[in-house]
């Protein structure tokens, strides 16, 4: 099994497709927190699968000011027709070309079947990694650790805010 | 491993004995064709354990994938009103195919429940808030698909066959006892 890159590490910066002719990149997004969701891959059999639950829980995720972004090495248009069937509201990125190179910077990719891990990560706004996942072969992951992980990072800003706060007062 | 964050309770919906001494939650969506199998699933393994298996259900509609999912989930709140929640449940899965506005109405019909006040829920949304809580919950306690299941306080991430659910419910009644520890065991060599 892998072994994934752990909270404290910076998060490699990545610039990937989103679409045929749209890239993102991680420091796209400075400044808010980012969820990436490494999966294996589109069109699994099961009608709630991870990404529409995310899709589902999307609303909390963002209320909680953090952008999700789901990664497996499908190409652009497998993710299109992929999010179009689902109903995705979030960026799907393809670590397409060189194949699963994202993934394994953030050591989450699976060498010997050639897919990503379902690992997850929550970066700060500072591009640190507050958080990360890997979920047990076979097991999709929830997006219970997430929140939790959304919520306490949220109360850190918070507290560092009133620590500055109350040192420029001092 | 995800652990259910919601306690049953009297509020919920359950079948099988109140003292039964296994508890069995499913998380699911009456759109989800696999929800669909599990519900008979369960209903099987209510009779492989009788008495000793209770089965509570909770709403977890996928909004985006499944749009008849969250009113199918208000015409069976709405039955619970009436205390007919297992009867619309039940004939919400087996009728799954045609699942649908047209179906609720028949259902209700059925079971002798009032077409206008289902007409005004649905309209309404009366019980959209609590199948949003029920999600929420669910979402919390680490739900990770259609349908999900707890065994007591502990997600079941075995297989969804019914042999997996049997093995997994039969240690929970005979749980095995602990091994004895390396240092009781030359402790209790001594003594």
């Amino acid at each position: 099994m892998a072994k994934i890159l752990a909270a404290g590490t910076v998060a490699p910066d990545f610039k990937l497709r989103v679409t045929a002719d749209q890239w993102l990149s991680l420091s796209d997004l400075k400044g808010r927190p980012v969820i990436l969701a490494f999966y294996p891959s589109d069109w699994s059999p099961l009608c709630g699968d991870q990404m529409v639950l995310y899709n589902e829980v999307l609303s909390d995720f963002r209320e909680l000011g953090a952008e999700l972004l789901g990664i497996s090495v499908d190409g652009v248009w497998s993710h299109q027709a992929f999010a179009k069937d689902r109903h995705l509201h979030f960026p799907l990125l393809s670590d397409f070309h060189p194949k699963g190179a994202v993934a394994r910077s953030y050591g989450a990719y699976r060498e010997d079947e050639g897919v990503c891990e379902r690992a997850l990560f929550v970066i700060d706004g500072n591009g640190v990694i507050f958080w990360s996942y890997l979920s047990p072969i076979g097991v999709t992951p929830g997006a219970d650790g997430i929140l939790e992980a959304l919520e306490a990072l949220s109360n850190q800003s918070k507290q560092d805010g009133q620590a500055e706060g109350s040192s420029h007062a001092a | 491993m995800a652990r259910l964050k919601v306690p049953v309770t009297p509020h919920d919906h359950i079948r099988g004995p109140a003292d039964a001494a296994v508890t069995l939650i499913e998380y699911g969506d009456y759109e989800c064709p696999h929800c669909g199998a599990g519900d008979e699933m369960v209903r099987e393994l209510q009779k492989h354990f009788p008495g000793r298996l209770r089965s509570v259900f909770r709403h977890f509609p996928l909004y985006e994938v499944h749009p008849n999912a969250e009113a199918a989930a208000q015409g069976a709140e709405f039955a619970a009103a009436h205390g007919r929640f297992w009867e619309m449940h039940e004939g919400l899965y087996q009728n799954q195919e045609r699942l649908g506005l047209p179906l609720l109405f028949e259902l209700a019909t059925d079971l002798g429940l009032p077409e206008a006040e289902l007409r005004r829920v649905l309209d309404t949304g009366e019980y959209a808030s609590k199948i949003r809580d029920e999600t929420r919950g669910g979402v919390r306690s680490g739900v990770n698909g259609t349908p999900t299941f707890f065994i007591d306080e502990q997600r079941f991430d075995g297989p969804l066959t019914f042999d997996g659910f049997v093995d997994a419910i039969e240690s929970r009644l005979n749980p095995k006892p602990p091994k004895p520890s390396l240092w009781s065991r030359w402790f209790g060599r001594r003594t």
